[in-house]
């Protein structure tokens, strides 16, 4: 932290970083000194230690597996601790601001209780019997796409970038978001999952506000294809349901459960 | 308590606002063209090449009759009792609808840039609740699709005797790049597996299902490209059809 | 200050740690029937369990069938230089297969074999194939199975909300105070047992694989309501993590990567690892290259690669190498898959391995070697707990994970780790609920308890001195870095004392900026008494302990003797003053015994 003041070559990091609350608050400019290999939190984290001891800003791992500290950079939705310094202009000024979709508690800090409060009302788990000797088995093939899921750190990038929230506060109580279909496909999709959630998602998780305009799969850290493999796959299977009288009549292609 | 109050559209310094501006050059000039040709109702058949914007011909007075459905009484363009389901498909397409409603729609015009309208329902309601019927329409084009492949095939049959033009390889390739699009639809992956909790127990349609989600996941590029080919073979045969320019024959 | 106003919540047990430990202590104590509450300093799921990478180790046989509980208890003591707890490494190496199992019943979805079942990979000092995992992120698996299933019991849980202080009255636990970080503003929980799952305190180092929650806010509690801390000087030095960049510095690359067929080079090309096998793991260690590489395949009939010799010898071996002058560029030495394993496989097993090196160090580890060394990343010790109940000396306190000390002994097998918050996390809600259940109900705070503590936690903002918490604690790194880490001697932790008083006397004069609205100046300057505390306790461990073994490598004493070799190191804190002294470890039975010595 405070060694950065030592080391480096003499090159700086120009950062304008929101400062406020949800009263108000401004863009302040800060210079601090750069190191090879920095990524954006680093220079947040100088910022801490030399210039502004109370810069709120949310992290734990430093390595883009806990999903603390999603804001934006330049605009675009981002982990902090993934944005390399390298990948911006030599000189450039970049703009960190708090994610836009949740509301601000402090600086880049955003109060982010809305996915708590989705999480609560997903139809959990409900796995059918064991085997008759006494196992679990599932196979590799079946379970593939349920771990491209399961990869979710939960930064909430895809929730924060999601139009139907971020641009249409009102849509908040009957919008469970990206992250929230992706669990349900993970859930719907488990080989051993018993339950049905299909009209769940169609109207307390509100799959039919999204417009497959795909900006959560472009923030995802980890990659996740979540318009492609989770959310299609769901609507489809809610066509199957709800607006395909053929398949529901044919049964055969439908889902497990219908 | 509220958001942070940052007053701006965006904050994105790149140029977000290309790939929305290319898209409806792109889906306009298509549409423009389509319409246009389409409502021809003509020199869309230059023997033995049949444009696929009028295949299959359906209509007694056709320049070339594929099925007579339609009888004598039937004056219009006779692309308009097909088009309509190709059409409809594309519309109804999970990459096209992206397309669109990013970019006429600005809902939302690119990733963290604010949607153009205040008020958002999504696809909860009419008339955006229809993109539902999607995989009917994925299935009316699998027909289509076997008649344009027999265009292919007539497509070597020159008066009587095989041959081969510039032609019969543009239908080809038209009818290739058709299915290609039509086969990685998502719909169509749905429909081969993704409505399965367990592969283990239809080792026959997991096969599928991979095959179908590998092209997939190049959707979006079949999606422009085969757009830009049933075009430039619509141009090419109406071209022939004018007399503008000769056929180049192989064999 | 004294009088400010808190908020005041009623459990029957308060669970403090929201990780691997915490949630399964609190699934157990709900399911027993208690009101439950787990608090946690960061949002619900990002606790450090979450960067856990390689898998569970748990002998379940799946993959090796020969596999049971008796030799992962073998490598576990053996692992540990014997200074484990046994009993403790028994009750691990027999419940783990059961609490993998049941993660699965809980929607977990581990890596497969061919037949359906688990699948487990190796992993460093493990006899077989013993580790559960999913790919390269096991540990998110866990804790996301754990989250989900804390949520839908509707478990309730305090998200960024830091405890401080633990509230006793007469003599047992009776509750805790903190604060929300998001506003400032003080909570107390009157309680009749308290579960400590703070996990460890990586953060008193520099070069560390932990996060800002690592700061041994558990131990420091513990330690200051009477409950004893063992074995604070055997620190885990993991041997591989990242070296370059700078800013990278300490971030782990799984064992994984080694498990999966990489293997270590110096810079002049040499798998130095064979020249560093000790004679307690000669029998069972491979000492040539085609041994060691025909031993992936073929188990039975190949001794093990040395690449996989537990963590702490390894770490000690690329310290000489990189001493010795056949170190990389930046300090570390190869790690090298990508001549072994093609990209497809690297890709599959490993993919966050992947994504790290390329997104942060620009290195294709399916093209090239990465650069690694040590990095300080787990403590063996931490506070002393009954075998059977996970109970401290304090009544109604209870400690699982890596705060607890005592299953891991001298040095921690990878994969130990996640099947211990599994095992003694249950085990200490278990036992937190049975207490509970029978105590008397929750008592509030004496008024001035509270507002003693009160004024603790806010003398921050009153004006001290100016000091700047970030620069403490940025000094406090670089002391046990350079002073306590991987390798230490008696001048130099003395040295590492006197600079740690004054560290103290620097931290009474802390001053931060801003208000108490979520304040990481503020909080920081909180953490301090913990970071210092365990930076004390671990140091006068260090200094009480002349001899080398496992996690505790002296350059003035670097052999094993025996008058430490069954015994605990004690550090205990008595009206104010830190002691250490030397206890006896259990006797293990002899039936056990037999396991341990028995030649493989």
């Amino acid at each position: 932290m405070a060694e950065a003041a030592v080391a480096g070559n003499g090159a700086e990091a120009k950062m304008r970083v929101w400062r406020g609350d949800a009263s108000g608050g401004e863009f302040r400019d800060y210079t601090v000194p750069l190191e090879e290999g920095m990524v954006v939190l680093d220079v947040i984290h100088s910022i801490q230690a030399m210039h502004a001891g109370d810069l709120a800003v949310r992290w734990n791992c430093k390595a883009g597996k806990c999903g603390s500290c999603s804001a934006e950079v330049n605009g675009k939705p981002r982990l902090m601790c993934m944005t390399r310094m390298n990948t911006f202009e030599p000189g450039e000024t970049i703009t960190v601001a708090p994610i836009q979709t949740f509301p601000l508690v402090r600086d880049l800090v955003t109060d982010v209780s809305y996915n708590y409060e989705k999480a609560k009302t997903i139809p959990p788990f409900k796995p059918k019997p064991k085997e008759a000797d006494g196992t679990r088995r599932m196979y590799q093939e079946d379970i593939d796409r349920v771990q491209e899921f399961h990869k979710c750190i939960e930064c909430y990038l895809c929730q924060d970038v999601c139009h139907v929230i971020r641009d249409h506060n009102e849509n908040k109580p009957s919008f469970a978001g990206p992250r929230f279909f992706v669990r349900v496909a993970s859930l719907e999709m488990h080989p051993l999952d018993t339950d049905d959630r299909l009209e769940f998602l169609r109207n307390e998780a509100g799959l039919g506000f999204c417009n497959i305009t795909k900006c959560c799969t472009e923030v995802c850290p980890e990659h996740i294809k979540i318009t492609d493999n989770s959310i299609i796959p769901m609507k489809e299977r809610v066509v199957t349901r709800f607006y395909d009288p053929i398949a529901r009549l044919l049964g055969a292609l439908g889902g497990k459960k219908s | 308590m509220s958001t942070v109050a940052i007053d701006k559209r965006t904050l994105r310094q790149d140029t977000w606002w290309l790939e929305p501006m290319l898209v409806v050059l792109g889906l306009g000039c298509f549409a423009i063209y389509s319409t246009w040709a389409a409502l021809q109702n003509g020199n869309y058949y230059a023997a033995p090449y049949l444009s696929p914007f009028y295949s299959p011909c359906l209509a007694i007075n056709c320049e070339h009759v594929s099925v007579p459905l339609f009888g004598s009484w039937y004056n219009w363009s006779p692309a308009i009792l097909i088009l309509w389901i190709p059409g409809g498909f594309r519309l109804t397409c999970y990459y096209y609808r992206k397309a669109y409603y990013r970019s006429f729609f600005w809902s939302p015009p690119a990733c963290a840039v604010r949607d153009a309208a205040s008020g958002y329902s999504g696809e909860t309601r009419f008339p955006f609740i229809l993109q539902n019927i999607h995989r009917y329409f994925f299935w009316a084009s699998l027909p289509i699709l076997a008649f344009l492949w027999w265009d292919a095939i007539i497509a070597f049959n020159f008066g009587g005797s095989f041959g081969l033009g510039l032609g019969t390889l543009v239908l080809i390739t038209n009818a290739a790049l058709l299915s290609l699009y039509s086969f990685s639809c998502h719909s169509c992956r749905h429909l081969c597996g993704g409505g399965l909790n367990s592969f283990k127990a239809a080792p026959g349609r997991y096969k599928t299902w991979g095959i179908v989600t590998k092209l997939n996941e190049k959707h979006m590029q079949i999606a422009w490209t085969s757009l830009v080919w049933v075009g430039l073979t619509d141009v090419y045969v109406r071209l022939l059809a004018h007399g503008v320019i000769q056929d180049l024959r192989f064999i | 200050m004294a009088g400010d106003s808190y908020e005041t919540h009623e459990y029957d047990v308060v669970v403090v740690g929201a990780g691997g430990a915490g949630l399964r202590a609190g699934i157990e104590a709900h399911d027993k029937g208690c009101k439950t509450a787990i608090i946690c300093k960061s949002l619900l799921g990002k606790a450090h369990t979450v960067m856990a990478e390689g898998g569970i180790a748990a002998a379940m046989g799946n993959v090796w069938p020969e596999d049971n509980w008796k030799v992962h208890f073998r490598d576990t003591m053996r692992g540990g230089k014997l200074l484990n707890n046994w009993r403790m490494a028994q009750i691990h190496a027999q419940q783990a297969p059961d609490r993998v199992l049941e993660l699965e019943e809980w929607g977990a979805l581990f890596d497969r074999t061919d037949e359906g079942l688990i699948l487990q990979r190796d992993f460093g000092g493990h006899r077989y194939a013993r580790l559960a995992h999913v790919g390269d992120r096991t540990g998110l698996e866990m804790i996301r199975t754990l989250q989900q299933r804390a949520v839908s019991l509707g478990i309730d849980v305090f998200m960024e909300c830091n405890v401080q202080h633990l509230l006793m009255n007469d003599g047992r636990v009776s509750g805790a105070i903190g604060y929300w970080r998001e506003s400032g503003e003080l909570i107390v929980f009157n309680c009749k047992a308290v579960v400590l799952a703070t996990g460890g305190s990586g953060k008193c180092w520099q070069v560390t694989s932990n996060s800002w929650e690592y700061s041994g806010d558990g131990m420091g509690m513990a330690m200051e309501v009477g409950a004893d801390l063992i074995d604070m000087e055997k620190v885990q030095f993991h041997p591989t993590g990242m070296v370059w960049p700078p800013s990278v510095r300490g971030i782990l690359v799984t064992e994984g990567v080694r498990g999966d067929g990489g293997t270590l080079l110096n810079s002049e090309g040499e798998r130095f690892m064979f020249n560093y096998i000790p004679e307690f793991f000669k029998a069972e260690t491979a000492d040539n290259e085609t041994e060691a590489d025909a031993w992936y395949q073929d188990k039975k009939n190949n001794r093990r690669t040395p690449d996989l010799l537990p963590r702490d010898e390894v770490a000690r071996a690329i310290n000489s190498e990189v001493k010795a002058g056949r170190g990389t560029e930046h300090g570390g030495v190869y790690l090298d898959i990508a001549n072994r394993r093609d990209a497809d496989y690297i890709m599959r097993r490993l993919p966050s391995m992947y994504h790290q090196f390329k997104e942060l160090a620009d290195v294709d580890i399916t093209k090239e070697a990465m650069e690694v060394g040590p990095t300080c990343h787990y403590i063996m010790g931490g506070v002393r707990v009954d075998a059977d109940t996970s109970a401290t000396a304090v009544p109604g306190l209870y400690a699982a994970g890596e705060v607890a000390g005592g299953l891991h002994g001298a040095n921690r097998l990878g994969g130990n780790s996640l099947s211990d918050l599994l095992v003694f996390g249950r085990i200490a809600g278990e036992s937190a609920a049975d207490y509970a259940l029978g105590a008397a109900a929750a008592t509030a705070p004496a008024p001035a308890e509270v507002d003693r503590l009160t004024t603790l936690m806010l003398e921050p903002f009153t004006d001290r001195g100016g000091e700047n918490p970030y620069a403490i604690h940025g000094d406090l790194q670089r002391t046990m870095h350079n002073l306590v880490g991987i390798i230490r001697t008696e001048s130099e932790m003395l040295k590492a004392m006197e600079e740690i008083a004054v560290y103290k006397e620097r931290a009474a004069r802390v001053k931060v900026e801003g208000g108490r609205r979520f304040n990481p100046g503020w909080h920081l300057a909180l953490d301090l008494k913990n970071l210092l505390a365990v930076a004390e306790a671990a140091t006068l461990s260090a200094l009480e302990c002349k001899e080398s073994r496992g996690g505790h490598t002296r350059d003035d004493y670097p052999d094993p003797d025996p008058r430490f070799g069954s015994v605990n190191v004690v550090t205990r804190k008595h009206n104010g003053t830190v002691s250490v002294s030397l206890e006896p470890l259990p006797e293990m039975p002899e039936e056990l015994r037999k396991i341990v010595e028995e030649q493989v």
